[in-house]
Protein backbone atom coordinates (compact mmCIF):
# COMPACT_ATOMS: atom_id res chain seq x y z
CA UNK A 1 0.00 0.00 0.00
CA UNK A 2 1.31 3.39 -0.93
CA UNK A 3 2.06 5.80 1.84
CA UNK A 4 -0.51 8.59 2.09
CA UNK A 5 1.80 11.37 1.01
CA UNK A 6 -0.25 14.50 0.77
CA UNK A 7 2.31 17.11 0.04
CA UNK A 8 5.09 17.72 -2.42
CA UNK A 9 3.62 15.23 -4.85
CA UNK A 10 4.04 17.73 -7.68
CA UNK A 11 7.25 19.45 -6.68
CA UNK A 12 7.95 22.72 -8.42
CA UNK A 13 10.90 22.82 -10.67
CA UNK A 14 13.36 25.37 -9.45
CA UNK A 15 13.70 28.31 -11.72
CA UNK A 16 17.17 29.69 -11.43
CA UNK A 17 16.94 31.72 -14.58
CA UNK A 18 14.30 34.33 -13.69
CA UNK A 19 14.15 33.86 -9.96
CA UNK A 20 17.38 35.38 -8.71
CA UNK A 21 17.59 39.05 -7.84
CA UNK A 22 20.69 40.68 -9.17
CA UNK A 23 21.75 44.22 -8.39
CA UNK A 24 21.34 46.55 -11.33
CA UNK A 25 24.49 47.85 -12.83
CA UNK A 26 24.97 51.49 -11.92
CA UNK A 27 24.92 54.14 -14.65
CA UNK A 28 28.23 54.62 -16.32
CA UNK A 29 30.36 54.43 -19.40
CA UNK A 30 31.57 51.13 -20.61
CA UNK A 31 33.50 49.74 -23.49
CA UNK A 32 35.62 46.76 -24.16
CA UNK A 33 37.46 45.83 -20.97
CA UNK A 34 36.51 48.85 -18.88
CA UNK A 35 33.60 50.33 -17.01
CA UNK A 36 33.58 53.83 -15.60
CA UNK A 37 31.13 55.15 -13.06
CA UNK A 38 31.19 57.39 -10.02
CA UNK A 39 32.92 56.14 -6.92
CA UNK A 40 29.88 56.89 -4.81
CA UNK A 41 27.67 54.52 -6.73
CA UNK A 42 30.11 51.63 -6.43
CA UNK A 43 30.63 52.23 -2.75
CA UNK A 44 26.89 52.47 -2.15
CA UNK A 45 26.29 49.25 -4.03
CA UNK A 46 28.98 47.39 -2.14
CA UNK A 47 27.97 48.67 1.27
CA UNK A 48 24.31 48.08 0.72
CA UNK A 49 24.66 44.39 0.04
CA UNK A 50 27.05 43.54 2.81
CA UNK A 51 25.63 45.18 5.91
CA UNK A 52 26.93 43.67 9.12
CA UNK A 53 24.25 43.95 11.79
CA UNK A 54 24.94 44.18 15.49
CA UNK A 55 21.92 42.71 17.30
CA UNK A 56 21.16 44.53 20.56
CA UNK A 57 18.28 42.31 21.62
CA UNK A 58 16.76 42.72 25.06
CA UNK A 59 13.36 41.06 24.83
CA UNK A 60 10.67 39.48 22.65
CA UNK A 61 11.65 41.41 19.51
CA UNK A 62 14.97 39.60 19.78
CA UNK A 63 13.14 36.28 19.54
CA UNK A 64 11.39 37.52 16.42
CA UNK A 65 14.76 38.55 15.05
CA UNK A 66 16.02 34.99 15.54
CA UNK A 67 13.16 33.84 13.33
CA UNK A 68 14.20 36.47 10.80
CA UNK A 69 17.74 35.11 10.79
CA UNK A 70 16.49 31.52 10.57
CA UNK A 71 16.16 29.49 7.42
CA UNK A 72 12.52 30.34 6.70
CA UNK A 73 12.88 34.12 6.43
CA UNK A 74 16.65 34.13 6.09
CA UNK A 75 17.98 37.66 6.31
CA UNK A 76 21.19 36.28 4.80
CA UNK A 77 19.53 36.56 1.38
CA UNK A 78 19.99 40.31 1.68
CA UNK A 79 23.67 40.21 2.40
CA UNK A 80 23.34 40.48 6.17
CA UNK A 81 24.14 36.97 7.29
CA UNK A 82 27.23 38.02 9.18
CA UNK A 83 26.10 39.12 12.62
CA UNK A 84 29.03 40.42 14.55
CA UNK A 85 28.96 40.79 18.29
CA UNK A 86 31.50 43.54 18.47
CA UNK A 87 30.35 47.08 17.65
CA UNK A 88 33.70 47.93 16.10
CA UNK A 89 33.06 45.73 13.07
CA UNK A 90 29.41 46.54 12.48
CA UNK A 91 27.54 48.91 10.21
CA UNK A 92 24.02 48.54 11.53
CA UNK A 93 22.92 48.66 15.17
CA UNK A 94 19.64 46.78 15.50
CA UNK A 95 17.98 47.70 18.79
CA UNK A 96 15.29 45.16 19.53
CA UNK A 97 13.32 45.32 22.73
CA UNK A 98 12.65 47.44 25.79
CA UNK A 99 15.53 49.68 26.80
CA UNK A 100 15.40 50.55 30.48
CA UNK A 101 16.75 53.93 31.52
CA UNK A 102 19.57 52.16 33.24
CA UNK A 103 20.48 50.47 29.95
CA UNK A 104 20.59 53.83 28.14
CA UNK A 105 24.25 54.68 28.79
CA UNK A 106 25.24 51.14 27.77
CA UNK A 107 23.41 51.45 24.47
CA UNK A 108 24.99 54.82 23.83
CA UNK A 109 28.44 53.42 24.56
CA UNK A 110 27.85 50.62 22.05
CA UNK A 111 26.78 53.19 19.47
CA UNK A 112 29.87 55.28 20.12
CA UNK A 113 32.11 52.26 19.67
CA UNK A 114 30.80 51.68 16.15
CA UNK A 115 32.86 53.17 13.35
CA UNK A 116 31.34 55.58 10.83
CA UNK A 117 29.41 55.09 8.67
CA UNK A 118 26.88 53.55 11.02
CA UNK A 119 23.13 53.14 10.90
CA UNK A 120 20.58 52.43 13.60
CA UNK A 121 17.37 50.49 13.32
CA UNK A 122 14.79 50.58 16.14
CA UNK A 123 12.68 47.44 16.04
CA UNK A 124 9.33 47.23 17.79
CA UNK A 125 7.17 49.57 19.82
CA UNK A 126 9.45 49.60 22.87
CA UNK A 127 12.64 50.58 21.09
CA UNK A 128 10.76 53.14 19.01
CA UNK A 129 8.65 54.77 21.74
CA UNK A 130 8.75 52.88 25.02
CA UNK A 131 5.69 50.93 23.88
CA UNK A 132 3.36 49.78 26.62
CA UNK A 133 6.03 50.53 29.22
CA UNK A 134 5.01 54.11 29.84
CA UNK A 135 6.84 53.96 33.13
CA UNK A 136 9.42 55.66 35.31
CA UNK A 137 12.03 53.01 34.57
CA UNK A 138 11.83 52.68 30.78
CA UNK A 139 13.42 54.87 28.15
CA UNK A 140 10.64 56.36 26.04
CA UNK A 141 12.23 55.53 22.71
CA UNK A 142 15.92 55.09 21.95
CA UNK A 143 15.92 58.26 19.85
CA UNK A 144 16.22 60.11 23.14
CA UNK A 145 19.85 59.01 23.33
CA UNK A 146 21.01 58.05 19.82
CA UNK A 147 19.88 59.04 16.31
CA UNK A 148 17.71 56.42 14.60
CA UNK A 149 17.47 55.83 10.83
CA UNK A 150 14.57 53.40 10.53
CA UNK A 151 11.75 52.50 12.94
CA UNK A 152 9.88 49.21 12.61
CA UNK A 153 6.47 49.38 14.29
CA UNK A 154 4.83 46.29 15.80
CA UNK A 155 4.69 44.45 19.08
CA UNK A 156 6.64 42.50 18.06
CA UNK A 157 6.93 43.07 14.30
CA UNK A 158 6.65 40.10 11.97
CA UNK A 159 9.87 38.91 10.32
CA UNK A 160 8.55 40.33 7.05
CA UNK A 161 8.48 43.74 8.70
CA UNK A 162 12.06 43.31 9.89
CA UNK A 163 13.15 42.41 6.38
CA UNK A 164 11.30 45.45 5.09
CA UNK A 165 13.10 47.60 7.66
CA UNK A 166 16.47 46.22 6.63
CA UNK A 167 15.59 46.92 2.99
CA UNK A 168 14.78 50.51 3.97
CA UNK A 169 18.21 50.71 5.59
CA UNK A 170 19.69 49.32 2.37
CA UNK A 171 18.00 52.12 0.43
CA UNK A 172 19.51 54.67 2.79
CA UNK A 173 22.94 53.07 2.51
CA UNK A 174 22.69 52.86 -1.25
CA UNK A 175 21.72 56.48 -1.77
CA UNK A 176 23.83 58.08 0.89
CA UNK A 177 26.14 60.85 -0.19
CA UNK A 178 29.74 59.94 0.57
CA UNK A 179 30.22 63.35 2.15
CA UNK A 180 27.15 63.18 4.35
CA UNK A 181 29.05 62.07 7.45
CA UNK A 182 31.32 65.09 7.18
CA UNK A 183 28.51 67.57 6.63
CA UNK A 184 27.62 70.26 9.11
CA UNK A 185 24.08 68.99 9.16
CA UNK A 186 25.19 65.55 10.33
CA UNK A 187 27.58 67.01 12.89
CA UNK A 188 24.71 69.11 14.22
CA UNK A 189 22.54 66.00 14.49
CA UNK A 190 25.18 64.19 16.51
CA UNK A 191 25.77 67.36 18.49
CA UNK A 192 22.13 67.40 19.52
CA UNK A 193 22.76 64.02 21.18
CA UNK A 194 25.91 65.25 22.84
CA UNK A 195 28.10 63.22 20.50
CA UNK A 196 30.70 64.95 18.41
CA UNK B 1 6.24 19.09 69.45
CA UNK B 2 7.01 21.54 66.69
CA UNK B 3 6.56 25.24 67.00
CA UNK B 4 3.07 26.67 66.51
CA UNK B 5 1.79 30.18 65.91
CA UNK B 6 0.16 30.14 69.35
CA UNK B 7 3.44 29.26 71.03
CA UNK B 8 5.32 32.04 69.16
CA UNK B 9 2.69 34.54 70.15
CA UNK B 10 2.89 33.38 73.76
CA UNK B 11 6.68 33.73 73.85
CA UNK B 12 6.53 37.20 72.29
CA UNK B 13 3.96 38.50 74.75
CA UNK B 14 5.90 36.92 77.58
CA UNK B 15 9.00 38.85 76.51
CA UNK B 16 7.66 42.14 75.14
CA UNK B 17 4.25 42.47 76.77
CA UNK B 18 1.86 44.77 74.93
CA UNK B 19 4.57 46.27 72.72
CA UNK B 20 3.78 43.58 70.17
CA UNK B 21 0.29 44.12 68.86
CA UNK B 22 -2.19 43.57 66.03
CA UNK B 23 -1.75 39.81 65.79
CA UNK B 24 -3.27 38.31 62.67
CA UNK B 25 -2.99 35.02 60.83
CA UNK B 26 -3.78 35.60 57.15
CA UNK B 27 -3.40 32.28 55.30
CA UNK B 28 -1.97 30.77 58.47
CA UNK B 29 1.04 33.07 58.66
CA UNK B 30 1.52 34.82 61.99
CA UNK B 31 1.66 38.59 61.46
CA UNK B 32 2.07 41.35 64.02
CA UNK B 33 3.24 44.89 64.58
CA UNK B 34 5.97 46.38 66.76
CA UNK B 35 7.00 50.00 67.41
CA UNK B 36 9.54 51.30 64.89
CA UNK B 37 12.52 51.39 67.24
CA UNK B 38 11.93 47.81 68.37
CA UNK B 39 12.71 46.04 65.10
CA UNK B 40 16.30 45.09 65.95
CA UNK B 41 15.51 44.09 69.51
CA UNK B 42 12.72 41.86 68.27
CA UNK B 43 14.78 40.23 65.50
CA UNK B 44 17.67 39.63 67.88
CA UNK B 45 15.31 37.93 70.33
CA UNK B 46 13.74 35.81 67.59
CA UNK B 47 17.24 34.87 66.39
CA UNK B 48 18.79 34.03 69.75
CA UNK B 49 15.88 32.35 71.48
CA UNK B 50 16.43 28.63 71.99
CA UNK B 51 12.88 27.81 71.08
CA UNK B 52 12.06 30.29 68.29
CA UNK B 53 15.28 30.13 66.18
CA UNK B 54 14.22 32.52 63.40
CA UNK B 55 17.64 32.65 61.77
CA UNK B 56 16.74 33.44 58.17
CA UNK B 57 15.48 36.72 56.73
CA UNK B 58 13.36 35.76 53.73
CA UNK B 59 12.55 39.23 52.53
CA UNK B 60 12.01 42.80 53.53
CA UNK B 61 9.98 45.46 51.80
CA UNK B 62 7.91 48.56 52.34
CA UNK B 63 4.31 49.50 51.67
CA UNK B 64 2.97 53.03 51.30
CA UNK B 65 -0.40 53.83 52.89
CA UNK B 66 -0.87 57.54 52.05
CA UNK B 67 -4.07 57.86 54.12
CA UNK B 68 -2.51 56.43 57.26
CA UNK B 69 -1.34 59.72 58.77
CA UNK B 70 2.08 59.63 60.44
CA UNK B 71 2.17 55.90 59.72
CA UNK B 72 2.43 56.22 55.95
CA UNK B 73 5.23 53.73 55.41
CA UNK B 74 5.07 50.15 56.62
CA UNK B 75 8.28 48.12 56.57
CA UNK B 76 7.55 44.42 56.47
CA UNK B 77 10.01 41.71 57.54
CA UNK B 78 9.55 38.04 56.71
CA UNK B 79 11.46 35.61 58.91
CA UNK B 80 11.85 31.87 58.57
CA UNK B 81 12.62 29.19 61.12
CA UNK B 82 14.39 26.61 58.99
CA UNK B 83 14.28 23.87 61.63
CA UNK B 84 10.57 23.85 62.34
CA UNK B 85 9.81 25.25 58.87
CA UNK B 86 7.58 28.04 60.08
CA UNK B 87 7.40 31.60 58.83
CA UNK B 88 6.36 34.84 60.51
CA UNK B 89 5.93 38.39 59.35
CA UNK B 90 6.11 41.61 61.32
CA UNK B 91 5.57 45.22 60.41
CA UNK B 92 6.80 48.54 61.66
CA UNK B 93 5.21 51.84 60.68
CA UNK B 94 7.06 55.12 60.20
CA UNK B 95 6.21 58.69 59.32
CA UNK B 96 6.94 59.42 55.65
CA UNK B 97 8.42 62.79 56.66
CA UNK B 98 11.01 61.09 58.84
CA UNK B 99 11.43 57.52 57.57
CA UNK B 100 14.32 56.48 59.84
CA UNK B 101 14.66 52.79 60.68
CA UNK B 102 17.54 50.82 62.19
CA UNK B 103 19.32 48.62 59.69
CA UNK B 104 19.19 44.84 60.00
CA UNK B 105 22.50 44.34 58.19
CA UNK B 106 24.39 43.65 61.40
CA UNK B 107 22.15 40.67 62.07
CA UNK B 108 21.47 39.41 58.53
CA UNK B 109 23.87 39.99 55.62
CA UNK B 110 20.91 39.42 53.29
CA UNK B 111 19.36 42.65 54.50
CA UNK B 112 21.99 44.71 52.68
CA UNK B 113 20.53 44.66 49.18
CA UNK B 114 16.94 44.32 50.40
CA UNK B 115 17.32 47.55 52.35
CA UNK B 116 18.95 49.26 49.38
CA UNK B 117 15.96 48.25 47.27
CA UNK B 118 13.53 49.51 49.90
CA UNK B 119 15.44 52.78 50.04
CA UNK B 120 15.48 53.00 46.24
CA UNK B 121 11.72 52.66 45.84
CA UNK B 122 10.32 54.11 49.07
CA UNK B 123 13.08 56.30 50.48
CA UNK B 124 13.28 54.50 53.82
CA UNK B 125 16.43 55.71 55.57
CA UNK B 126 18.13 52.71 57.17
CA UNK B 127 20.35 54.07 59.92
CA UNK B 128 23.70 52.31 60.03
CA UNK B 129 23.49 50.70 56.61
CA UNK B 130 27.02 50.35 55.15
CA UNK B 131 26.14 51.43 51.59
CA UNK B 132 22.71 53.00 51.35
CA UNK B 133 22.36 54.04 47.70
CA UNK B 134 20.11 53.18 44.76
CA UNK B 135 20.33 49.60 43.52
CA UNK B 136 17.80 49.17 40.69
CA UNK B 137 16.94 52.62 39.38
CA UNK B 138 19.22 55.07 37.62
CA UNK B 139 21.41 57.06 39.99
CA UNK B 140 20.08 60.36 38.62
CA UNK B 141 16.53 59.60 39.75
CA UNK B 142 15.45 62.27 42.22
CA UNK B 143 12.35 60.71 43.74
CA UNK B 144 11.11 57.42 45.14
CA UNK B 145 8.90 55.95 42.43
CA UNK B 146 6.82 53.46 44.42
CA UNK B 147 5.42 56.10 46.76
CA UNK B 148 1.80 56.61 45.86
CA UNK B 149 2.15 60.36 45.36
CA UNK B 150 4.09 59.70 42.13
CA UNK B 151 2.16 58.41 39.11
CA UNK B 152 3.63 55.34 37.46
CA UNK B 153 3.78 56.87 33.99
CA UNK B 154 6.65 58.86 32.58
CA UNK B 155 5.49 62.47 32.90
CA UNK B 156 7.66 63.80 30.09
CA UNK B 157 5.68 62.17 27.28
CA UNK B 158 3.43 64.36 25.13
CA UNK B 159 2.58 62.07 22.24
CA UNK B 160 0.33 59.52 23.90
CA UNK B 161 -3.38 59.74 24.65
CA UNK B 162 -3.36 61.20 28.14
CA UNK B 163 -6.71 59.72 29.10
CA UNK B 164 -5.34 56.23 28.52
CA UNK B 165 -1.91 56.79 30.00
CA UNK B 166 -2.44 58.43 33.39
CA UNK B 167 -1.54 61.99 32.50
CA UNK B 168 -4.32 64.53 32.81
CA UNK B 169 -7.69 63.28 31.58
CA UNK B 170 -10.37 62.61 34.15
CA UNK B 171 -7.79 61.30 36.63
CA UNK B 172 -5.91 64.59 36.74
CA UNK B 173 -2.46 63.09 37.41
CA UNK B 174 0.42 65.31 36.44
CA UNK B 175 -1.69 68.35 35.63
CA UNK B 176 -2.09 71.75 37.20
CA UNK B 177 -4.97 74.22 37.03
CA UNK B 178 -4.25 77.75 35.94
CA UNK B 179 -6.05 80.77 37.39
CA UNK B 180 -8.37 80.99 34.39
CA UNK B 181 -9.46 77.43 35.18
CA UNK B 182 -7.84 75.62 32.29
CA UNK B 183 -5.96 72.39 32.93
CA UNK B 184 -2.44 72.05 31.59
CA UNK B 185 0.22 69.39 31.92
CA UNK B 186 2.61 69.89 34.78
CA UNK B 187 5.54 69.79 32.37
CA UNK B 188 4.03 72.80 30.56
CA UNK B 189 4.09 74.88 33.72
CA UNK B 190 7.23 76.73 32.68
CA UNK B 191 5.66 77.79 29.39
CA UNK B 192 2.83 79.86 30.88
CA UNK B 193 3.34 83.05 32.83
CA UNK B 194 3.75 82.98 36.59
CA UNK B 195 0.65 85.11 37.08
CA UNK B 196 -1.55 82.39 35.58
CA UNK B 197 -0.72 79.79 38.20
Amino acid sequence: MARPVRFNIHPKQTNIRDNIALADMPEGEQGEGYFATSFEKIVGLARKNSIWPLPFATSCCGIEFMATMGSHYDLARFGSERLAFTPRQCDLLMVMGTIAKKMGPVLKEVYLQMAEPRWVLAMGACAASGGIFDSYSVLQGIDQIIPVDVYIPGCPPRPEAVIDGVLKIQDLVHNENLRRRNSEHYQALLGSYGIQ
Amino acid sequence: MSLTNERIKERLIEKFGDEVSNFEEPYGMLTFEVPKNMNLKLMQFLYDDEELKFKFLTTLCAVNYPDNKERELAIVYHLHNLIDNIRIRFKIYVDIEKPDVFTATKLFEAANWLERETYDFYGVNFIGHPNLKRILNVDEMDYFPMRKEYPLEDQTRKDKDDEMFGRGGSIGYGTVKTSDDTTIAESEKGNVGEELL
